[in-house]
């Protein structure tokens, strides 16, 4: 009975301790830095949470996120390491920009619709791209997804310095790099009016439930998962692996293509430089985070939002960002390592059963296996 | 060596949440002789084994070295005191040389350098002396399993274990590897070495041991000298009734050909030719057997037929229907069953459900799915038939499969291609690794399965196995089918030599 419990509460107790423990670490690097660590950690709790405007902020940054993370599931899942939803979501928020620019007589309701398909067609497509090389031809998808960042990022560069630079007065005397404001009708709704609560984080957390419906509860989510866990027994069971391969990296693509084509319409009403700040990266820990589960990426992706909100904020209070980033890294590394805990214990457990997960059962010999009754 | 004169382990007990995986058991072992360690999946041999190299400590009872009460805390402990194990699954390091995986672990003579050349001759004199064939500076990756079985032993006798346990020691291996392993294991024995040999292969225990101990259960049922020992007494023991070993098919009433190989040709892994010009059909309600020594063309025809693998040349047909140039999926769908030789790895996938596991191939048919959606209630009917069926041993069907044991993973793989009420079946090495009860119990399901109809191909090294079950017999050599025998006409002395190009 005992140990039940402790099965229960161990995966929700260790990431808190892990949080605790990364704070401990981090003080002693705030001592040494003669700030007072207590006062730190304060702004960094309420930075994210105090106000509705900070919650909205963390809601708003986790938004993106959450979109990106449930992507990766996808692809993960399919154990295709789509390293490249960065590039996705840029390519995401370039194609949402293009289209809500060029259509901006479309009423609202079909603006807003068409524009963010156009953002996740083109991420789809940028996923896509690597899924085809991967099934077609074997190249390694991590290579493909990175050089595909690389391409990404200079054609964002590209189109912003050359056809999509914003004419306006003020941006160019300013040399500002950035597209011209969408118009109004194609901006999300605010479900709190001046803050960053945006209708975009509702369609998150209902795609995060239609990622985990579809990956659990359909016929395309369960070949996903098992050329995932084992290609070979897929294609004995009569799985198209290639083609499944590229499904998943068209979904997951999908997806960071629409977290873009949302921060876009939702957040920064334009493609600017820098409009993606890393969603795509982070996006990826999120998704590990809530062990590619997509409805457990949604508290992670809080999480790592809060994180982001607070982290600027601190340097508000002088504390460089230097700083922040050791903080958010140590929180990071105690996190994910912890998890290694809970599975040892999981282990543990399992032996103590008879079921000793040792090599012969990893391998799976039947001779050997102990029959647990 | 480190000389053990004795070796003694006297009422072991080790208690598992439900399980009583040894029961008081008293084995001793001596200086040259093998003892044998005999009994069904599950029977407690290799915790008996895990607990004396150190792996796992027991709740009771001790175990006694040259006559002195020891505690063995550790594998590392167990080998410092002259015990060694080879595993059933090797653990070597594939990408280093033999010598390198045999010094391993262990001190240089003269740190931080490595003089592997000192390793180099003590590995050749131990392979002259006890007939271990195998190059020292040869990389383990490029070994045969029989090679590197051998390189296990040498590791252990490099330690200077003087008692060396065998776990499932030919499970892995052909024939005639078999016959070189037990020439080597007769002159460690001359040696004055003390073998545990493990198994549950009656034939083998009964060629090479000197005592057999009988688990079951946990507990020791009997301990006799070999020669005290016949075939039925010890099935009679392992598996505590009565059973007859012997299956014997009715006769059936053999149809059509269902299945039909013309002139089959295809490659090998490594792109040479591995099939040429095979031709044969298998009619409803008839086995065929394939045998053969392992790598002569079997496994590739097995995946040929299943579609895993293309042809080079030939047309096969399932049914009346020319599936050369088939699907997997189309190949399934037009009702071709196939046990693969690489359960584990091909037939299922282990972090999946049982229920999970069960709709492997049928996932997007109706019932199990609708309009691409699983269809739950569907799935945990199917997957209670078959669990029921067949005897699955699980807690539900929503339990992952590796936590599953072999046996029990084996039979829900066999239930899965079974149920799907095949035209054609490959199966290939079905009770490979399977012990005598589930053994039996393949044997009716497949006899059963040719009384309803199905062609079946049956591939298998165990001649013993396809003297029982097939109809007709066609023999493998280097990728040709170079005879096919009807089963009076067929003797394991004739199947032998053609097995090995004889004719």
């Amino acid at each position: 009975m005992r140990s039940r419990i402790a099965a229960v509460l161990l995966p929700i107790l260790v990431p808190f301790m892990a949080i605790v423990a990364a704070l401990l670490v981090g003080a002693v690097f705030l001592i040494a830095l003669n700030t007072d660590p207590l006062k730190v950690y304060e702004k960094l709790i309420s930075g994210a949470l105090n106000s509705t405007y900070s919650l909205s902020q963390t809601i708003g940054k986790a938004t993106p996120l959450l979109l990106v993370a449930i992507g990766i599931c996808i692809a993960f899942r399919a154990n295709v390491l789509n390293i490249g939803a960065e590039g996705q979501v840029i390519v995401g928020g370039l194609a949402t920009t293009a289209f809500a620019l060029a259509f901006e007589s479309l009423p609202s309701g079909l603006l807003i619709t068409l524009s963010l398909i156009a953002g996740a067609l083109a991420g789809a497509v940028w996923g896509g791209i690597a899924g085809v090389l991967k099934a077609r031809f074997g190249v390694n998808e991590i290579l493909s997804t990175i050089m595909m960042n690389q391409i990404a990022i200079q054609l964002l560069i590209l189109l912003l310095t050359g056809p999509m630079r914003d004419s306006s007065a003020s941006a160019t005397s300013a040399n500002i790099i950035q597209t011209a404001q969408i118009p109004k009708q194609a901006w999300l709704p605010l479900l709190i009016p001046r803050t960053f609560f945006h209708a975009g984080a509702i369609v998150a957390v209902i795609l995060a439930f239609v990622g985990f419906f579809f990956l659990w509860r359909t016929v395309a989510g369960y070949r996903i998962r098992a050329i995932g866990a084992n290609p070979d027994a897929s294609r004995y069971a009569g799985i198209q692996v290639p083609g499944t391969v590229v499904q998943a990296m068209l979904l997951s693509g999908a997806l960071a293509g629409l977290a873009g084509g949302i921060e876009v319409l939702g957040v920064t009403h334009r493609t600017i430089q820098d409009f993606s700040t890393g969603y795509g990266f982070s996006g990826i820990v999120v998704a590990l985070f809530g062990g590619l589960h997509p409805v457990a990426a949604i508290p992670a992706s809080l999480l790592f939002g809060g994180l982001l909100v607070s982290g600027s904020k601190l340097q508000s209070v002088g504390i460089n960002q230097a700083m922040v980033t050791v903080l958010q890294g140590l929180i990071v590394l105690f996190v994910v390592g912890s998890t290694e805990i809970t599975r040892r214990y999981r282990i543990r457990r399992a032996a103590e059963q008879g079921r000793m997960p040792t090599l012969e059962s990893e391998i799976g010999q039947p001779t050997l296996a102990e029959e647990a009754g | 060596m480190k000389a053990i004169t004795h070796l003694e382990m006297r009422g072991i007990v080790k208690r598992f949440p439900g399980v009583l995986a040894n029961d008081r058991v008293d084995l001793e072992i001596r200086p040259g002789e093998v003892q044998a360690l005999l009994g069904e999946n599950g029977a407690g041999k290799s915790t008996l084994m895990k607990i004396l190299y150190g792996m796992q400590q027991p709740d009771a009872g001790e175990i006694r070295i040259n006559g002195e009460t020891v505690r063995i805390d550790s594998p590392a402990e167990a080998i410092q005191r002259g015990i060694g194990m080879v595993h059933q699954h090797f653990m070597l390091v594939p990408s280093l040389t033999v010598a390198e995986n045999v010094a391993i672990g262990l001190k240089a003579s003269r740190p931080p350098i490595l003089n592997l050349n000192q390793v180099i001759s003590r590995i050749e004199e131990l392979s002259a002396r006890f007939g271990l064939k195998v190059d020292p500076r040869a990389a383990v990756w490029q070994l045969s399993v029989g090679e590197q079985q051998r390189v296990e032993i040498i590791k252990a006798l490099y330690r200077e274990a003087s008692v060396l346990i065998l776990d499932e020691p030919t499970a892995v291996l052909t024939p005639q590897e078999v016959e070189e392993l037990f020439k080597t294991l007769r002159r460690l024995c001359a040696s004055g070495y003390a073998l545990v040999f493990i198994s549950h292969k009656l034939n083998e225990v009964l060629n090479i041991s000197q005592r057999i101990t009988v688990l079951r259960d946990g507990r020791v049922v009997g301990t006799l000298p070999t020669t005290e020992a016949n075939r039925e007494g010890l099935v009679k023991l392992m598996v505590g009734r009565e059973m007859s070993l012997k299956v014997t098919p009715e006769p059936v009433t053999i149809g059509a050909p269902r299945l039909i190989l013309k002139e089959v040709s295809a490659l090998g892994d490594r792109k040479l030719p591995a099939l040429r010009e095979v031709s044969f059909e298998v009619r409803a309600g008839e086995i065929l057997g394939v045998a053969g020594v392992s790598g002569n063309g079997q496994r590739e025809l097995a995946e040929v037929i299943a579609g895993m693998r293309p042809l080079t040349a030939g047309t096969i047909s399932l049914d009346g229907s020319d599936i050369s140039r088939a699907s997997i999926a189309g190949r399934i769908e037009g009702g071709l069953s196939y046990i693969p030789e690489e359960r584990m790895r091909d037939g299922a996938i282990k972090s999946f459900t049982v229920a999970e596991n069960v709709i492997l191939q049928t996932h997007a048919e109706a019932p199990i799915s609708k309009r691409g959606v699983l269809n739950f209630r569907a799935i945990h009917e199917r997957a209670g038939e078959l669990i029921r069926a067949f005897k699955v041993k699980t807690p539900h069907d929503g339990t992952p499969l590796r936590s599953l044991s072999g046996g029990n993973i084996q039979k829900l793989i066999l239930a899965r291609e079974l149920s799907r009420t095949p035209k054609a079946l490959i199966a290939a090495q079905p009770t490979r690794g399977v012990d005598i009860g589930a053994t039996l119990y393949i044997h009716h399901r497949l006899l059963d399965q040719r009384a309803m109809g199905t062609a079946i191909l049956l591939i298998s090294e165990d001649l013993d196995e396809m003297l029982a079950l097939s109809d007709r017999i066609a023999v493998i050599y280097e990728g040709r089918i170079v005879r096919i025998l009807p089963r009076a006409e067929a003797t394991p002395e004739k199947l032998g030599l053609l097995m090995t190009g004889g004719s």
